[in-house]
């Protein structure tokens, strides 16, 4: 397709902003079901307490009631967790019960205790008030370190708090590396939990067909499927003929909607009992206390490395912060999505990495866009950083010295993975350019006479997208498949709907998938309807996390796109007389090669559905593919980023002067959303070094509830950004496509750190915890300056 | 929200006509703080009675040396009064600093000073300034209004009419927000008035907003930033939470206030 077209490549505007941006979208909380009521969730105020007994007499019988249930109601099935780990004993990972409604004990602020049902939300609430339970609060256990030596159990039933002791490498190797290292640099990193915030908040409708006995939950959710199945097989017993999910237009997710709720099955279960659709909506301060939270992991890491700064082995030992309850993926984020990484984009050849992860008193962690790889990437980057300081090597050369050589692909690394493209070279120079790394020296002097300080920082990554193959991730504890499906459905008069198992929460996929469309059948957008998020529309569907869609759910689009024009190529070999090898099919047409008999793709389509005319011996009428692509291995973005700031060292206000960053995603089909998904990462990862953090107490209460404490990034926080693409293909999928929409949220946090740390340094500081506020800035600032005085 | 029967009178009479009737009512100005309040269940009012339609509550008046800002004049009309920008340019800029846009075209500055938020600017200028709050009963000095943490002078049935600011040599207030919710973290006001100098401290007091003597005396004998370099609030009396521990804050006025010298010039 040429430039302005509309195929791969082409910057087209998306198709579905203008329904977003008019305020014409159909999210889950604009449905309305006839007969709907309205449910609020009563919910924990304690981290963790024994609830002795509710009484919801008074509730029950307050006005526009319709009902009241709690735990003792809801005997069902445990919510699932989809991942399991094997501990480096070779025992299975403690899976302790997570009840839709709490069963005796809360085990976290925001659990779930009872729902109430009314005419509308208001009564909802207020009936809830009078509802009386009586709890006998429990010690808190709200630090990691604490859940593993002290004597308060979250799960009394498990004896202990520690979920897993998982480790991947060899140990003893290592340590033989280390013995022989001329220099380790060490360091202790936190990164710091955050709370997803989407911008639209959960919402959830349950409803139940008296005739038919056919469920039907409209949620917010980026996989549909995966719901229907974790909800239905495992905590209601509802058989999937029986059970419709519906995700309509979803407002955000970053991962945080990928997981099945307690919320989806309460609404679902108990439209089947009041016989009434229920409407659940969370609203801002519910969205903070019961939507998973990302990241928390407490580690120290050893680099050994020679006399040259060339690294020979890596040791780290991670602490993982499961929550309360085991979430949907929790249990293979720190594991198979984070020390897997570790290699990083060098060629370190032993790494050894032990994983602790612990339950404490808090809402469950799981994935969080980047989920596990943001954690490796600021791990590995701010270990580099340091290294190169204490060796004396600048911050490239102690990279470029260690990067994997761009002819050593595909690259086996000693965790795991095996790389299958890339070149760290040309995104690192790329990115210097960009940067203009040259003229750093003379802003720092001009930040330095006005009283300022100023600091770049590096970070060369690379991450792991399309999480794949089944058959490798099940040998590894996934419950389930990671392939993606696509039906591609040429309609009579040659238009095109496309149903896809991805999902589109902000994404473009419908644009996107259309480009595949487009140039592959050259037919124009308006043509085409990409159709996701309704089980009983789309065949089935893993979903969207991961960055896989492009590179997965994209992939069967185009394996069913080839159906499609494999079976067309036969018609329109029939109806022009013609052998099937001479048809060519180009720009929407088909024609016989060496001759001027062409047939445009909607005489084909027409043909296939009035098949007067038509191979009937050969084929069968319609033309309606579906496809199931399984990946050959994960894809592996990279690149580096670059991030300039300006230290206020009066009051440690940190200010991000430029953010350049230059990635490799494989094969671009839009540059526009491309960007647009990188510049969002990057604003999420800016956030997460500076902004963001969730702070509880001691007690395991949530002192980050609300947007008065909880710093969300704005725009004024941002500078513009320098987003830019340097492209090796994927050499295993036929777009060559790797993934975008984590890339930002990977790279970044290390870039912004190491810059701090950059622009302090002189003044003793050696390290900043994330986030980097001002008072974090100026107490680093203020410690470190008697040890550099005596230094 | 918990239902609550709304009224919107025209006149202060009769706005505390209506209140005095009221079980348990409120006055909403901007309903900035209160609205919120409402929607979380933090508050139940039988009856609130809504300023807005008190018209001779809104407007500004300069004359020689005050200015008086009506009780339900929102933050933006102040900011983008020339003649308050030319009186008290300080005060224009710090009404130009409150919040949002949409705060600043809801919120009022008789709302802003009958709340007394900690973390609110207008107390600040009030209190350096040396306004004077007039009600529908009397004047009280901005010395003797604020008394602590949402606490003020005013009666339960007092309503304030209007704010009157004289005006000052130079002035200037320097906010240091907090990155979340972008109140005052630390806001200073300084200026140098006929009476000497004033300094006001927001967003760090144990007992909301409150003056500086020792920086005021500095300042009266030398009105330089180095001036107040070397003075540290006493930590022992500030706020601590997540965003800044005390010493954090102490630091803070310390370098606002000598921001502020500064920029007042």
């Amino acid at each position: 397709m040429p430039d302005g077209g509309t195929g791969i490549g082409a910057a087209v505007k998306r198709v579905e902003d203008k329904r977003f941006l008019t305020g014409r979208g159909n999210y889950t909380d604009d449905i309305n079901r006839p007969g709907q009521t309205y449910a609020y969730i009563l919910r924990s105020p304690h981290a963790h307490a024994k609830i002795n007994k509710i009484d919801t007499s008074a509730a029950t019988s307050a006005p526009g009631i319709v009902a009241v249930f709690t735990g003792a109601d809801m005997q069902v099935g445990s919510i699932p967790c989809g991942w399991q780990i094997h501990s480096k004993d070779g025992s299975p990972m403690h899976e302790p019960a997570h009840p839709p409604l709490a069963q005796g004990k809360v085990r976290c602020v925001g659990d779930q205790v009872a729902i109430v049902i009314a005419d509308s939300y208001s009564q909802a609430k207020d009936a809830a008030e009078k509802i009386v339970v009586d709890y006998t609060p429990l010690p808190a256990v709200v630090d990691m370190s604490k859940a593993l030596s002290g004597k308060t159990l979250v799960h009394d039933e498990i004896g202990t708090n520690l979920c897993y002791d998982w480790a991947i490498g060899d140990e003893a190797l290592t340590d033989a590396a280390f013995a022989k290292a001329a220099h380790v640099t060490k360091i202790d990193i936190v990164n710091n939990r955050l709370i997803p915030n989407a911008m639209e908040p959960r919402a959830a409708i349950g409803e139940y067909d008296q005739a038919t006995g056919e469920y039907t939950l409209y949620t917010t959710s980026q996989n549909p499927h995966v719901i229907r199945l974790l909800m239905g097989a495992f905590v209601l017993s509802i058989p999937e003929h029986k059970l419709r999910v519906v995700a309509p237009d979803v407002g955000g997710g970053f991962g945080s909607k990928i997981f099945h709720y307690a919320e989806e099955a309460i609404v679902t279960w108990a439209s089947s009992r009041v016989r009434r659709p229920i409407k659940w909506t969370a609203d801002r301060s519910e969205a903070f206390m019961s939507d998973a939270h990302g990241r928390d992991h407490v580690t120290h890491a050893e680099l050994a490395m020679d006399s040259e700064g060339k690294f020979l082995a890596l040791k780290v030992d991670t602490k993982a912060n499961m929550g309360a309850y085991l979430s949907t993926f929790a249990s293979s984020v720190p594991t198979y999505l984070y020390a897997t990484l570790l290699a990083g984009v060098y060629t370190t050849p032993v790494i050894y990495c032990n994983v602790k992860a612990v339950f404490t008193n808090t809402i469950p962690v799981d994935a969080y866009r980047g989920a596990g790889r943001p954690e490796a990437s600021y791990l590995l980057e701010r270990l580099v950083d340091r290294a190169a300081r204490e060796l004396g090597l600048s911050q490239a050369d102690i990279r470029r010295r260690n990067f994997i050589p761009t002819d050593a692909f595909p690259y086996q690394t000693p965790v795991a993975l095996q790389y299958d493209s890339g070149n760290y070279t040309a995104t690192l120079d790329s990115a210097q350019k960009a940067a203009d790394v040259d003229g750093f020296a003379a802003r720092r002097k001009a930040s330095e006479a006005r009283g300022k300080r100023r600091g770049l920082g590096y970070s060369t990554y690379v991450e792991a997208c399309g999480i794949a193959p089944s058959a490798v991730v099940g040998s590894l504890g996934a419950r389930a498949g990671l392939y993606e499906s696509a039906e591609v459905r040429v309609h009579p008069t040659g238009s095109v709907t496309v149903f896809t198992g991805s999902h589109s929460h902000g994404q473009g996929h419908e644009t996107t998938f259309a480009q595949l469309v487009s140039e592959k059948l050259g037919m124009p957008m308006e043509n085409i309807e990409i159709s996701h998020g309704d089980t009983n529309k789309v065949q089935f569907g893993m979903g969207t996390y991961g960055s896989r869609s492009l590179a997965v759910g994209g992939e069967a689009i185009v394996k069913a796109l080839d159906k499609v024009i494999a079976k067309a190529k036969k018609i329109a070999a029939h109806i022009m007389e013609a052998s099937d090898s001479d048809i060519e099919f180009k720009d929407g047409v088909f024609t016989v090669a060496g001759t001027d008999k062409t047939l445009p793709f909607g005489q084909v389509a027409l043909t296939a559905y009035v098949p007067h005319n038509f191979p009937h011996q050969e084929l069968e009428p319609g033309l309606d593919e579906k496809a199931f692509y399984d990946p050959l291995n994960f894809t592996f973005p990279g690149g580096c980023h670059i991030c300039e700031v300006e230290v206020d060292p009066d009051t440690g206000v940190v200010t991000v002067e430029r953010m350049t960053a230059v990635d490799d995603v494989g094969r671009v089909v839009n540059p526009m959303i491309v960007a647009g998904q990188i510049h969002g990462g990057l604003a999420q990862g800016i956030g997460q070094a500076l902004l963001e953090g969730c702070v509880y107490d001691e007690d395991g209460q949530l002192l980050t509830g609300s947007y008065m404490d909880y710093t969300m990034p704005r725009a004024d926080n941002l500078p513009s950004f320098s987003v830019g693409t340097e492209t090796t293909l994927c050499t295993h999928n036929s777009l060559g496509v790797k993934g975008c929409g984590e890339v930002g949220a990977i790279g970044s946090p290390p870039s912004v750190i190491n810059a701090v740390v950059d622009a302090l340094w002189d003044l003793g500081v050696r390290d900043v915890k994330m986030p980097a506020s001002p008072q974090v800035v100026w107490a680093a600032i203020n410690s470190a300056r008697p040890a550099a005085a005596a230094e | 929200m918990y239902a609550f029967d709304y009224h919107k009178p025209s006149s202060v009479a009769d706005a505390i006509a209506v209140l005095k009737k009221a079980d348990d009512g409120t006055f909403v100005a901007g309903g900035m703080t209160l609205i919120p309040t409402l929607k979380q269940r933090l508050a139940q009012p039988s009856d609130l009675i809504d300023l807005g339609g008190v018209k001779e509550l809104v407007g500004i008046t300069v004359s020689g040396n005050t200015v008086t800002i009506g009780a339900m004049t929102t933050h933006a009309a102040v900011a983008k009064s020339a003649e308050v920008a030319k009186a008290i340019p300080a005060l224009a800029a710090l009404a130009g600093g409150i919040g949002d846009p949409q705060v600043r075209n809801r919120g009022t500055i008789g709302g802003s000073v009958a709340n007394n938020d900690p973390a609110a600017d207008y107390p600040a200028a009030c209190l350096a300034l040396g306004a004077t709050i007039k009600t529908d009963k009397r004047e009280v000095k901005a010395d003797d209004f604020f008394t602590g943490l949402f606490e003020t002078d005013l009666a339960e049935d007092e309503v304030i009419v209007s704010v009157s600011f004289p005006t000052a040599d130079k002035a200037a207030y320097m906010k240091f927000d907090n990155p979340a919710s972008r109140y005052a973290l630390v806001g200073v006001f300084v200026a140098k008035t006929a009476g000497g100098a004033k300094v006001a401290v927001t967003g760090a007091g144990q007992n909301g907003v409150f003056r500086v003597p020792e920086m005021e005396k500095a300042l009266s004998a030398n009105w330089s930033a180095d001036a107040v370099a070397g003075l540290k609030v006493n930590a022992g009396t500030l706020n601590a939470d997540i965003h800044a521990s005390a010493d954090y804050r102490a630091h803070l006025i310390t370098v606002m206030a000598k921001r502020a010298v500064a920029a007042a010039g």
